[in-house]
């Protein structure tokens, strides 16, 4: 009864977010008209690629109960282990380009996941921890150099798209294949979560990971999955976010930690574990992308639209602790 | 309490071994004089802030915030000590920083004690929230140029000891005096080990709460006044890699991020390990960046010692 209420509830989010979303593209529009054109919303969409599929990835450690914010090291590591060896060897297969920062963010993610399940202590710390050495220890040993002479496929394939248009001005334009990429991770994240047995122990040991202890869940192997999970992701939005800059910077992604986790739960995800869906987090997302990009169309400087993101946050986070409370009450009486 | 003497004897076992190995490796130039003052000059920033970070974190909370919050202060001190001048201009701005920092504490304070909010996500909020007025404030540029009375706060030094030091140092004492002999500092301990018992113990958790963030923006703001001071100028993003210092050189320190245990002595060595770290590596011009690094392996470091020792962690 106790799971239903709980479900109930969070259907409520998604639908919240929904009729904000819809309420805001409506007012977009009105104010400008370029903003629902089909063109704005497939940049929108591969714009916010890179942050979407890392927001999954976050999603799924936020339900496990624990939180991820050396991801963006992950990424900056395994993109630039990328960039030096195809820029290097000159590797022109996008398929390899592709399948080298994975098993490196992966290897990431295992750390992470071993420290903390071995300490014991809250993996903010670890991965705050993990932050600084992964970053630095690429920095000091690189020296920070940029990277930017990739082979003829790198660069063509950041220009293929799934869907193609022509507008009014004869310029074309399209769905971009990075936007499937995250279509793609959201499909998976939701099977993983629903119908793989590793999905249903997520939930349970984020609900309560004593009481999946003494149920015989291997804690640990959950911990191992998670943050594999988030570290292959980070290996794979940052191909996107190379493709998409064509440039390889190793300080482009460290710093954006907090874009991804707001995104997250805003979607609602709880940071105490046990809730949070991929329909959520997607709609998390886009909130952002669609707030960012009207206030760019309604030429608001970019130095407000942090307040607004700040606001919303604030906002979203009130409204999901009163509902607590207001359950909690409930549960007393 | 065996336990934590462990913590203790490990953490200072690192900081001889670190003094000997920079001793060694910077051939002694480490202990000399100047060393010594620039340690003396630039510890107590982050040392204003950890303690900022060390309330909220003993009551089982975070404090993301700060940094925002103290750029913010800061930017409103500029503004009064380069737009106004007058023999009140330097107390006023100084009122006006404190005022700032005080206000956003209030205001996390509103939100994790009585909107309940977890600290993590209301912080984050905050945070995300006063750096953008900040921007919108400053448009990114920087404000420099105070007067001369205010500067002292930043480079002057008394009896040959510099001011921030001795901000540092009245900050730490009044600090543990209200921790250690005042009943809001019994309750914040309480808080952090057993909520639920706290509360049934008749302890107002809310307004215990509410006190310890606004405590965390008044140091905020305190070193607000040391950081603008120093540099001679404020701007929306100065430090902001002293926020993950600041929870790192708290759980260096002994205080345990789950709440109710720490104590400031702790803290105060954990900041000096990390600054012997930071002005070795200057000395020895090695990146500034593998100082990050090497912060981050020795948090590890004292964490799975820790864990390996005692069987658990605290």
């Amino acid at each position: 009864m106790n799971h239903s209420s709980l479900k109930r509830l969070l259907r409520r989010t998604e639908i919240y977010l929904l009729g904000i979303l819809v309420v805001l593209s409506i007012v977009l529009a009105i104010v400008n008209p370029k903003f629902l054109t089909l063109e704005n919303i497939f940049d929108l969409l591969r714009n916010n690629s890179f942050l979407g599929i890392l927001a999954l990835g976050e999603l799924v450690v936020l339900i496990s109960g624990g939180i991820d914010v050396s991801f963006t090291a992950i990424a900056t590591v395994s993109q630039y282990v990328m960039g030096v060896i195809i820029s290097k060897y000159f590797i022109d297969n996008i398929l390899v380009a592709l399948l080298i920062p994975i098993p490196v963010g992966i290897s990431l993610g295992a750390i992470n996941a071993i420290l903390i399940n071995y300490t014991k202590v809250h993996p903010v710390i670890i991965t705050i921890s993990n932050l600084n050495v992964f970053y630095g220890l690429l920095i000091f040993i690189t020296g920070g150099k940029w990277i930017y002479r990739f082979p003829h496929s790198f660069r063509t394939f950041a220009k293929l798209k799934l869907v193609t248009l022509v507008n009014e001005r004869g310029i074309e334009y399209g769905l971009s294949v990075f936007t499937g990429f995250w279509i793609l991770i959201a499909i998976l994240t939701w099977i993983i979560l629903k119908y793989f047995p590793i999905g249903r122990k997520i939930y349970a040991v984020g609900g309560n990971m004593e009481a999946a202890r003494r149920a015989g869940f291997n804690i640990f192997k959950v911990q191992l999955f998670v943050y594999c999970y988030i570290g292959a992701l980070a290996g794979l939005a940052s191909f996107v976010q190379a493709q998409l800059a064509q440039i390889i910077q190793p300080n482009a992604i460290v710093g954006r930690e907090l874009d991804v986790l707001a995104a997250a739960i805003l979607g609602g995800a709880s940071v105490f574990g046990g809730s949070g869906t991929v329909i959520g987090t997607v709609l998390g997302v886009l909130l952002i992308g669609i707030i960012k990009n009207g206030l760019i169309l309604m030429k608001i400087p970019a130095y407000w639209h942090q307040v607004v993101i700040g606001l919303i946050i604030v906002i979203a986070a009130g409204i999901t602790a009163y509902q607590r409370k207001l359950r909690k009450k409930k549960g007393l009486v | 309490m065996k336990v934590r003497n462990y913590q203790i004897i490990v953490l200072n076992s690192i900081l001889v071994f670190l003094i000997v190995i920079m001793t060694i490796l910077t051939k002694g130039r480490i202990l000399r004089l100047e060393s010594l003052q620039a340690v003396a000059f630039q510890m107590p920033l982050l040392g204003l802030l950890t303690l900022a970070q060390m309330v909220p974190m003993l009551t089982g909370g975070i404090d993301l915030s700060i940094v925002s919050n103290a750029n913010l202060a800061g930017i409103i001190v500029a503004l009064i000590l380069t737009k106004l001048s007058g023999w009140y201009t330097v107390p006023l701005a100084i009122l006006a920083g404190i005022g700032t920092a005080l206000l956003v504490g209030a205001l996390n304070g509103f939100l994790v004690a009585f909107v309940m909010i977890s600290p993590i996500i209301a912080t984050l909020g905050t945070m995300i929230l006063i750096k953008g007025i900040s921007l919108g404030i400053t448009k990114g540029y920087i404000i420099a140029g105070f007067p001369k009375e205010f500067l002292f706060i930043g480079d002057g030094a008394i009896l040959g000891i510099p001011m921030p030091f001795i901000i540092f140092l009245v900050s730490i004492f009044m600090v543990s005096l209200l921790l250690n002999k005042t009943i809001y500092g019994i309750s914040v301990y309480m808080l952090g080990s057993n909520p639920i018992a706290t509360e049934f113990s008749g302890v107002n958790i809310k307004s215990v709460l509410f006190r310890t963030y606004l405590l965390s923006g008044f140091l905020t703001g305190i070193a607000s006044l040391v950081m603008i001071a120093r540099f001679n100028a404020a701007q929306a993003a100065y430090g902001e890699s002293y926020l993950l210092l600041t929870v790192l050189a708290c759980v260096l320190g002994g205080v345990n991020p789950a709440g109710g245990f720490g104590k400031v002595s702790g803290l105060f060595v954990a900041i000096i390990v990390l600054q012997v770290v930071a002005t070795g590596f200057n000395l020895l011009r090695l990146s500034s960046h593998l100082a990050n690094a090497l912060w981050g392996l020795i948090l590890i470091f004292v964490i799975t010692i820790n864990r390996t020792i005692t069987g658990k962690w605290i």
